[in-house]
């Protein structure tokens, strides 16, 4: 369908609302902690308006680029983690029956109902030594006694990664079950066995669809401060979690909003370069 | 022997039944078309054939062996979709070589194959293209070529044509009759269109309800249909109960028509005449009474309706022969028994 650019201001019209909530909502409050994060802290919790790069700089130490490279890896190991895990699992759930597809689909929504509080603690019971998986296994004589799985690196992105799936087949979903059925028909005949077929057909031909996936749980994970510090060790932390610990803790928001806006011109630094491999990608 | 037999292939869907108990052999290098109205289990078949479906019963053997349980991708098999289902992300050269690469065939085993499927369907140079740039008969013989690249034993089709215009798929149907030809391939096409399955095929399969009603040449299910459904859905026909009097001899409308044998014992049977089958004279003279209703001259052939019995009857003939007839007019239909097929009830 060919549609008429529009001509006047009231063609615009439709616009108006989300673009003023879009302002007030977000350009506003993002524009404050910019000009936030310039400002002069005073002790005692306070800071006055200025036009200080301090706050910056204190961010340029090693301990805060650890934690900014922790906190990257850790959001791309989850985003990875959820898009291979939700794949294969949602192009199966795309071809059971519809009812059994709904279920599915409610079961999923529950989860999503869930607090990232109620989320932490969940896992920090299954993950204890006294009421946790270990028992399970101790039980089935895979383990001499029961250990405690948290808190350690391990338990935080398996936190991550039950809080963001949904959200990852709930992306993938609409484009699979879209996804011409007879592509993999297809490759079968011509030889490829259904799991080649899944490799060479239906991963290629959903590339752009798992691109956004990945950078949408990425973000999602890189926003994440609860887990971290209910499954984790302090080494374990993310810039999220620091961020929340001086603006709440310490009292200091230039600090916290400098690094906010820092993590925001990452995100989108790292975005950016995505897309940007995945065009040229698709030229190729 | 060799080809492809299916022994009392029956496929159900819950307590649907797609396909019931069909018997089909094919021998090698025939061209057959699966051809009956939608949902007549024509799709099942031909999916089942290909592996895609799994029979509830019954076996398939190819060249003597049972493939019934070799799953799809061992079945050395061609199929075209009515989708087409090309690759998006590939190009017209890497779609065709798809099947090649999955067997690990060399980059210059991949290349020669691809140039000579390229010349076959008339789109060489067209190898490093997009697949969504080109037209629609030209995917529709990108798919053909990408499906001929491992020279299967079996090409399948499911309505491959039904995508192309008008004027296209009759060229798209000679095309392909004369490929299938040339490269000797069983093939199997599933189609709704008439017109397409008497182009293409060797033997006609006409199903409808899931069962095969009738399977022969062309011209032999055009010219003694087996029953009601395929003489009636076989081009248009004239269907004509006939009755045994009390001499036993067949009547048409109360009339006596020589030399129609009805199945010995039956006292009634329909009895299908192709419209330009049907001779229109002056009354009288031993031929049925009727009357004309229409006439509709188009130049090319003129339909003649006519009404006897309490039913109408449609005669075509050519302007050469055109009848001088005007509607209102009473005339005579007369009907030689050699034009008479008595279908099975």
């Amino acid at each position: 369908m060919k549609r008429e650019p529009p001509q006047s201001i009231a063609d615009y019209g439709p616009l108006f609302f989300p673009a003023g909530m879009l302002l007030i909502f977000f350009v506003v409050p993002f524009g404050t902690m910019i000009a936030v994060s310039f400002f002069q802290r005073q002790e005692g919790g306070f800071y006055t308006p200025a036009f200080v790069f301090s706050n910056y700089e204190r961010f340029l130490t090693a301990f805060f680029g650890g934690v900014l490279g922790f906190s990257l890896m850790l959001a791309v190991t989850v985003a990875i983690c959820c898009v291979v895990l939700a794949l294969p699992f949602t192009y199966l759930l795309s071809r059971l029956t519809r009812r059994l597809q709904v279920i599915w689909l409610v079961a999923l929504l529950s989860v999503l109902s869930l607090s990232e509080v109620i989320i932490g603690f969940a896992w920090s019971t299954l993950l204890s030594r006294t009421a946790g998986l270990s028992n399970l296994l101790v039980k089935i004589g895979l383990l001499e006694q029961p250990v405690a799985l948290f808190p350690s690196f391990g338990a935080v992105p398996t936190g991550m990664v039950y809080q963001a799936l949904p959200y990852t087949i709930l992306v993938l979903y609409p484009a699979i079950v879209r996804l011409d059925p007879t592509l993999m028909e297809a490759a079968r005949t011509l030889g490829s066995s259904p799991i080649r077929a899944f490799f060479n057909v239906l991963v290629p031909a959903l590339r752009n669809t798992i691109m956004a996936t990945l950078i949408m749980v990425f973000i999602f994970a890189l926003g994440s401060y609860l887990l971290p510090q209910i499954l984790g060790r302090p080494q374990h932390w993310t810039l999220s979690v620091l961020i929340t610990d001086q603006a709440i803790y310490q009292s200091n928001m230039p600090f916290a909003a400098a690094m906010a806006v820092f993590l925001v011109l990452v995100t989108l630094g790292l975005v950016a370069l995505t897309l940007l491999i995945g065009r040229k990608g698709e030229k190729a | 022997m060799s080809g492809l037999v299916l022994n009392n292939v029956t496929k159900q869907f819950g307590a649907f039944t797609a396909v019931d108990n069909v018997h089909l052999s094919v021998p090698h290098g025939t061209f057959v078309c699966l051809l009956g109205p939608s949902g007549c289990g024509k799709t099942t078949l031909l999916r089942m054939i290909a592996g895609l479906e799994d029979p509830t019963n019954g076996t398939i053997l190819l060249d003597g062996a049972d493939i019934t349980d070799v799953p799809t991708h061992k079945r050395n098999l061609g199929m075209v979709f009515q989708s087409l289902a090309l690759f998006p992300h590939l190009s017209v050269g890497e779609n065709i070589a798809y099947s090649l690469r999955i067997r690990g065939a060399s980059r210059e085993e991949q290349k020669k194959r691809v140039d000579e499927l390229l010349t076959l369907i008339h789109l060489s140079g067209y190898g490093d293209r997009p697949v969504s740039k080109l037209s629609g008969g030209q995917r529709q013989r990108v798919a053909i070529a990408r499906a001929l690249a491992l020279s299967p034993k079996i090409f399948l089709l499911d309505e491959p044509l039904s995508a192309l215009d008008a004027k296209l798929r009759e060229a798209m149907q000679v095309e392909l009759r004369q490929l299938q030809q040339k490269l000797g391939i069983t093939t199997i096409v599933v189609t709704h269109d008439q017109r397409e399955a008497m182009t293409m095929a060797d033997t006609v399969v006409v199903m409808n309800g899931g069962h095969i009603r009738q399977a022969a040449s062309p011209i032999e299910i055009y010219r003694k249909p087996a029953d009601t459904f395929v003489a009636d859905f076989i081009g248009s026909t004239n269907l004509i109960e006939t009755q045994v009097d009390s001499s036993g001899a067949a009547t048409i409308f109360g009339h006596r028509v020589q030399g129609i044998v009805l199945p010995a014992g039956a006292q009634k049977a329909t009895i299908s005449v192709r419209p330009e089958d049907v001779h229109l004279t002056a009354p009288g003279n031993g031929a049925i009474d009727g009357t004309v209703t229409f006439v509709r001259d188009l130049g090319g052939t003129i339909e003649t309706f006519v009404e006897a019995g309490g039913q109408q009857i449609i005669a075509v003939s050519t302007p050469r022969e055109r009848p001088e007839v005007t509607a209102g007019q009473a005339v005579g239909i007369a009907l030689s028994p050699d034009v008479c097929v008595v279908l099975k009830q």
